[in-house]
């Protein structure tokens, strides 16, 4: 136990470290990516791995709050009124894509969550009026909390992190809780825990609120990060992306979203220097982790590791048997 | 009033290409249980390869109609590589099954990207089939009757496949009940393989089809593939009538939503679509709830 909390430990130093040890804005700015990423499939994993929901749409609940953060901003309104309006959407879009996707399950639920980014997205790219169609929206100016200005790298990833340590805190008090049980056993056992008398429609409808609300907080990181939000941001493949953060790293566990955002990100900005073909990276990612490791990578680490750990346990205990 | 006949007319005409490619995504998921994300894919490299062959790419200049076949022969092949290569490996995890049509999609849109690069390529209408057809104050382009002839003749030979034929009635027999079908001889997962083929084939050959009209982009597989998704959403999976009036319906909402509501005709696509998730799941005429 003391050994978890010193790793704890040593891993927030060196999260907050990470402007002193990693040289140049650019892959500072790369940290601040892997950070609200990690929000945004965490959030993601709410439904994918303990609900066992999931959803292709979530680049369009993404692409409500960054508008609406946009959108807000550009009418004169300030920072503090465009995040609050910009969440609110945000989370009343997910109850909308709620009611409309929890008539189903597994297969039923993928396509409908599909089908309504897919209009979020039709509408950011046609209703121009509104969104600007392909040119977007661009934002001018991060908000200053407390007087400090968030204009430098630095400064971004350090608002980021404390964002990212409270989501990681929160979900981490979800899974642990009467709800967070509640939802796993919806995802394993939905009939017997209708019969049980839970009412698994509601706890579902919980989940994929906070799962917005998650959404809807990378989502305003994310459109102060680039100050521009186009119909690019909501595609299928952007939602796509975030379902492999989560799939590759490991749904249902805490750390796995945050080693896949890790992953994808890192392989994107980083690989996509080399070469230019992205989009193959990423679908050949996915058919190998769905195939080969379709627990994902920290899960499958562990197993790995564990396979290893008792094996060499067994060749000393034989050691010290023999003599 | 030419106005309302003309846009009848097209509506018509984009209905029976969506048809072309829906059928096979609704047999598919009928019989397999899963929506194939990678049947828009499938719909544009078959145009590409269309307008590969058709526009003499390869030094010979094909005939239009030999370009779609052997299009639809190849994509067909690539289909049950993907089939028995792949979606085997996962037998009875659709969801995993899901995954991987979405990571083959990204795959065939960077490669065709790769290969015939970013700028849209125009499919030359068969010459035989350049034209007008006038009634009356309507001037209609040939071709889009033609459309129109080819749907309705791949619909009847569909319908002919499965309700007239062996192989149909196996067809109809596994999207019923597969468990059933397996206790009764019939070797569920050939069908499977030979059905995705079937679909794959038949989205290439709308693809190639739809390419005098559509042309070809980067970006026509995430155009499409919605679209298919909503006509068996619509229809119901694995009913052709189904397919056949989702199809239509498709068609003349799209087509009047841009008309009349350009901003919003995605959105007006997708509000049947609500519609019926919302009063009928499982579709107008489908067999079970997805």
């Amino acid at each position: 136990m003391s050994a978890r909390i010193i790793a704890y430990a040593i891993t927030l130093v060196a999260l907050i470290a990470v402007p002193y040890w990693i040289s140049g804005d650019y892959y500072i700015n790369v940290a601040s990516q892997i950070l609200f990423y990690a929000i945004f499939a965490l959030g993601l994993n709410i439904l994918v791995g303990y609900a066992g929901l999931v959803s292709l749409g979530h680049a369009g609940l993404l692409g409500i709050t960054a508008y609406a953060a946009g959108y807000t901003l550009q009418a004169g309104f300030g920072h503090t009124t465009a995040i609050l309006v910009a969440l609110v959407l945000g989370v009343a879009a997910m109850a909308i894509y709620a009611v409309l996707s929890l008539r189903a399950t597994g297969i039923g639920f993928i396509m409908i969550t599909l089908a309504l980014g897919e209009i979020i997205w039709g509408l950011a790219y046609r209703w121009i009026s509104i969104t600007g169609g392909d040119n977007g929206i661009n934002l001018h100016g991060r908000p200053e909390p407390f007087g400090i200005s968030l204009d430098s790298p630095s400064a971004f990833y350090y608002a980021t992190l404390v964002v990212f340590l409270v989501a990681l805190a929160a979900v981490a008090v979800f899974v642990r809780s009467p709800l967070g049980a509640a939802l796993m056993g919806t995802r394993d056992q939905p009939r017997r825990m209708n019969a049980l008398g839970y009412h698994v429609w509601a706890i579902r409808f919980w989940a994929c609120l906070l799962s917005g609300l998650l959404t809807a907080i990378s989502a305003v990181l994310f459109v102060y990060y680039t100050q521009f939000i186009s119909p690019q941001a909501l595609d299928l493949t952007a939602s796509a992306e975030v379902l492999l953060m989560v799939i590759s790293g490991g749904a249902g566990t805490l750390l796995g979203p945050i080693v896949g955002a890790c992953l994808v990100v890192v392989v994107k900005s980083v690989v996509s220097g080399y070469i230019e073909r992205w989009n193959m990276l990423l679908g050949a990612i996915f058919v190998a982790i769905v195939i080969l490791m379709p627990e994902g990578l920290v899960p499958g680490t562990m197993r790995l590791w564990r396979l290893a750990w008792r094996k060499a346990e067994r060749r000393s205990g034989k050691a010290e048997a023999k003599p | 009033m030419t106005f309302w006949l003309l846009l009848t007319a097209n509506s018509v005409t984009f209905g029976g290409l969506l048809f072309l490619l829906a059928a096979g995504f609704s047999l598919i998921f009928g019989l397999m249980r899963i929506p194939n994300l990678t049947h828009g894919s499938l719909f544009m490299i078959g145009a590409y390869f269309g307008a590969t062959f058709a526009g003499g790419m390869l030094g010979t200049m094909f005939n239009f109609w030999v370009a779609a076949l052997m299009s639809a022969v190849l994509v067909a092949l690539f289909g049950a590589a993907i089939e028995r290569l792949l979606l085997r490996q996962l037998p009875g995890q659709p969801l995993a099954q899901v995954l991987v049509t979405l990571g083959i999609s990204f795959m065939v849109a960077d490669f065709c990207l790769m290969v015939w690069g970013g700028d849209p390529i125009a499919v030359a209408t068969p010459p035989e089939l350049v034209g007008f057809v006038r009634a009356g104050p309507l001037v209609f382009p040939l071709y889009r009757i033609a459309v129109i002839g080819i749907a309705a003749v791949v619909a009847i030979a569909l319908w002919l496949l499965l309700d007239r034929t062996r192989l149909g009635a196996m067809i109809r027999a596994g999207v019923d009940d597969p468990e059933m079908a397996r206790v009764v001889g019939i070797r569920v997962s050939q069908l499977f393989t030979i059905v995705f083929a079937l679909g794959a084939g038949l989205a290439a050959f709308a693809g190639v089809i739809g390419g005098p009209i559509l042309s070809v982009y980067p970006g026509l597989d995430q155009y499409m593939l919605p679209l298919a998704l909503v006509v068996v959403i619509l229809g119901g999976s694995g009913s052709l009538v189904g397919s056949i009036v989702g199809s239509l319906v498709i068609g003349f909402i799209y087509n009047f939503g841009q008309a009349l509501l350009p901003e919003l005709a995605y959105f007006v696509l997708f509000l049947p679509m609500l519609l019926v998730l919302l009063l009928r799941p499982q579709g107008l005429f489908g067999r079970f709830v997805p």
